[in-house]
């Protein structure tokens, strides 16, 4: 049966989100965005451009810098029928929310018997690679994926990007999305009408029998980078993108890793106590007598971010330190 | 005291801690000249509010012997001395108007819904708790008569007030909302960050401080500068100082806040006067006032205080409010005897309300 034809067409992964956004609101007049600039500004990183001449200033809500208190009036908004997009502008000034986040939106459900759930989504930038330095270069996406209560996306490509925010949007529970800042002017080919992707699984963005890479947002496309590198080599690695890292997709990251018998782990954020940490212990526990070898992480290096641009590329994962990794896995040239 | 201080604090403790000398905590305003009648209670009304009242000190008298019994654990807050606030507000606000509020918050559940039965199971811990008994003492909770619930985290729940108020406003509801919070939360950032969007984009809010006096040990005087219901000048919010002794005050002031804000969606900010009769919590050992503090708040007690108008003004002789605290002692025993006899929620029972869809890859 030949496949129907999806029409596609490039955007940018700015664009997308754009698009998710406007579609959602005009598909609910229960959605509205809220964020500092927002609005007039068109978005910090211009995501939002054109959307408060379009929806107008009861739904496009430029909010004063008050993380903590934008965020949980959002809370309180949705726990008021409403369906929030909270902009936080970076990761980083989301702790300043984070009370919020964690103290009540996460936690509200459970500890009302069932009576208050919080169907909001908290959108924001994460990671480094743009000489920001030590406070504007954050990767806490895995750890905010350490509480129970919120579901925590991650998307990578574009359309991901747009596909996840409608289903994000109709979840009844609280949806945390990370958009990595280096991924805004990513461009890929994605199906005009928006289709809409599940939120709940992992999936294979590149096939290869020899070694699983498991990553997630701005790891994956290094990943990718770092297949092709290899494959040069002879090493097939086949590429898994998280896509959703709370809760993780087991059984994707279990089959791919019986069927390659080795893992490495991309993360941008940090090694010790975090995601790829997780990751390793759930392949152990799970898959001990499958692995030929033990499972390798390629993280962030433990300093805060570096301004220095050699310096800051040097604490980051990047495709030759990923290549480099798998190169050393026991028995990997067989 | 300097005349600085007389201007700058409120009336405070602690300086002069010495056994037999009152120095107290809040300075309370005058009470409300009008009538009950002139405010349009009925005589039904007062025995309505009298009965609540009395139940939420008799029910929280209750939960604190159940408490040093050793029958349930956890933190337990005490709400005795406060209850005119609670009882005021629900009769001056609409039901369906949305109510929130800290960990204090017994006696809110009980004039929202929250019945003596789930209230008291919700404190043993019981399944057939308010919240299943997985919120406790400081999280009742009544979504179906608009009570968002009791808060832990200090000043958290305030932007949350807010935003229920903007959900109201945006689907115009027509509802207004009542946000509570005690005096040791004016201090928390999240409570300026509010002040300032809540007048920025105009929320039919009001943000009700219930200064009892003390942020667990310390009093006002030890951790606020100025009066608490000044801050509301810094963001052209309208504010008023209320005698949260006496239930008419309460009752004529949230009336009137709730009428105008139901009007123009101004937010206002309200310094709330009262006092907190119990410690903090069960294990404070209330080093920081003396008995005669207290004992001069006790005089003007809201209970004792409606009780003796209902006497005067023959609205209840002596015999029927008997019979009301006949009924409500009864009512407080059989909840006591309800909690003792419910079940406890069943192992499996941890993991529900994780999530509204149940998604078991989440327990991995």
């Amino acid at each position: 049966m030949p496949e129907r034809e999806i029409a596609e067409q490039k955007m940018s992964y700015r664009q997308a989100v754009r698009e998710a956004m406007r579609e959602a609101m005009n598909r609910d007049d229960r959605v509205y965005l809220m964020g500092e600039d927002v609005g007039l500004y068109g978005g910090c990183f211009n995501v939002s451009e054109g959307m408060l001449e379009e929806f107008g200033k009861e739904r496009i809500i430029d909010t004063p810098l008050s993380e903590s208190g934008f965020t949980g009036c959002g809370i309180g908004a949705a726990l008021g029928g409403m369906r929030p997009i909270v902009e936080i502008m970076t990761v980083n000034f989301s702790l300043l929310a984070s009370d919020q986040i964690i103290n009540t939106a996460a936690i509200l459900l459970h500890m009302s018997g069932g009576q208050f759930n919080v169907p909001i989504v908290i959108r924001m930038a994460t990671g480094g690679g743009k000489q920001l330095a030590a406070q504007h270069s954050r990767s806490l996406e895995g750890w905010y994926s350490h509480i129970p209560g919120l579901k925590i996306l991650t998307p990578a490509t574009v359309e991901d990007a747009r596909g996840m925010l409608w289903p994000a949007l109709e979840d009844p529970d609280p949806v945390l999305i990370f958009e990595n800042t280096t991924l805004y002017n990513f461009e890929e080919a994605a199906p005009v009408n928006g289709t809409q992707v599940d939120i709940t699984s992992a999936k294979v963005r590149r096939e290869g029998s020899h070694v699983s890479i498991i990553t997630y947002g701005i790891g994956l496309h290094k990943s990718l980078k770092a297949a092709e590198m290899l494959s040069a080599d002879g090493i097939e690695a086949e590429v898994i993108d998280l896509r959703v890292l709370r809760p993780l997709d087991n059984q994707t990251i279990f089959e791919s890793v019986r069927k390659t018998h080795r893992a490495v782990i991309v993360d941008e954020g940090w090694k010790s106590v975090g995601l790829s940490a997780e990751l390793s212990a759930r392949i152990t526990e799970n898959l001990f007598y499958e692995l030929d070898c033990p499972v390798e992480r390629v993280c962030a290096a433990e300093v805060p971010a570096p301004y220095a641009g050699h310096l800051e590329k040097a604490s980051l994962p990047q495709p030759e330190n990923i290549v480099e990794t798998v190169r050393q896995l026991g028995g990997i040239y067989g | 005291m300097s005349k600085q201080d007389a201007i700058f604090t409120p009336i405070g403790t602690n300086e002069n801690n010495q056994k037999g000398k009152v120095d107290k905590a809040v300075d309370l305003p005058e009470p409300t000249e009008t009538s009950w009648k002139d405010l349009g209670l009925s005589k039904e009304d007062l025995k309505e509010m009298y009965e609540s009242m009395y139940l939420q000190r008799r029910f929280e008298e209750r939960a604190m012997q159940m408490y040093q019994k050793g029958k349930f654990g956890g933190f337990l807050h005490l709400y005795i001395g406060q209850e005119a606030v609670s009882t005021g507000t629900a009769w001056a606000l609409n039901s369906d108007d949305d109510i929130i509020t800290a960990y204090r918050d017994h006696g809110f559940g009980l004039v929202r819904g929250v019945t003596p039965e789930s209230g008291m199971a919700e404190l043993y811990g019981k399944a057939a708790g308010c919240s299943k008994g997985k919120g406790g003492s400081m999280h009742f909770a009544n979504v179906e008569e608009h009570f968002w619930g009791g808060h832990g985290i200090v000043g958290g729940h305030i932007p949350l007030g807010a935003g229920i108020a903007f959900a109201n406003k945006y689907r115009e509801t027509g509802r207004i909302t009542a946000c509570f919070f005690g005096d040791g939360a004016v201090h928390q950032g999240v409570l300026h960050e509010t002040m300032n969007m809540s007048q920025l984009w105009q929320l039919p809010c009001i943000f009700a401080v219930e200064n009892n006096g003390y942020a667990m040990g310390t009093s006002v005087r030890r951790h606020s500068v100025g009066e608490i219901v000044d801050r509301a000048d810094a963001y052209g919010m309208k504010k008023k100082v209320i005698n949260g002794m006496d239930l008419f005050t309460v009752y004529e002031a949230m009336k009137e806040m709730a009428e105008e804000v139901r009007k123009d969606n101004q937010p206002w900010f309200a310094e709330i006067r009262t006092y907190r009769y119990r410690g903090h919590s069960m294990s404070d050992p209330q080093k920081y006032r003396t008995k005669e503090e207290l004992q001069e708040y006790q005089k003007v007690d809201p209970i004792e205080r409606l009780k003796r108008l209902m006497t005067e003004e023959k609205i209840a002789g002596k015999k029927k409010i008997e019979e009301i605290e006949e009924k409500v002692e009864k009512v407080v025993l059989d909840a006591v005897e309800f909690a003792e006899n419910a079940d406890f929620p069943e192992p499996e029972e941890l993991y529900d309300d994780m999530f509204v869809e149940e998604d078991a890859k989440f327990h991995e």
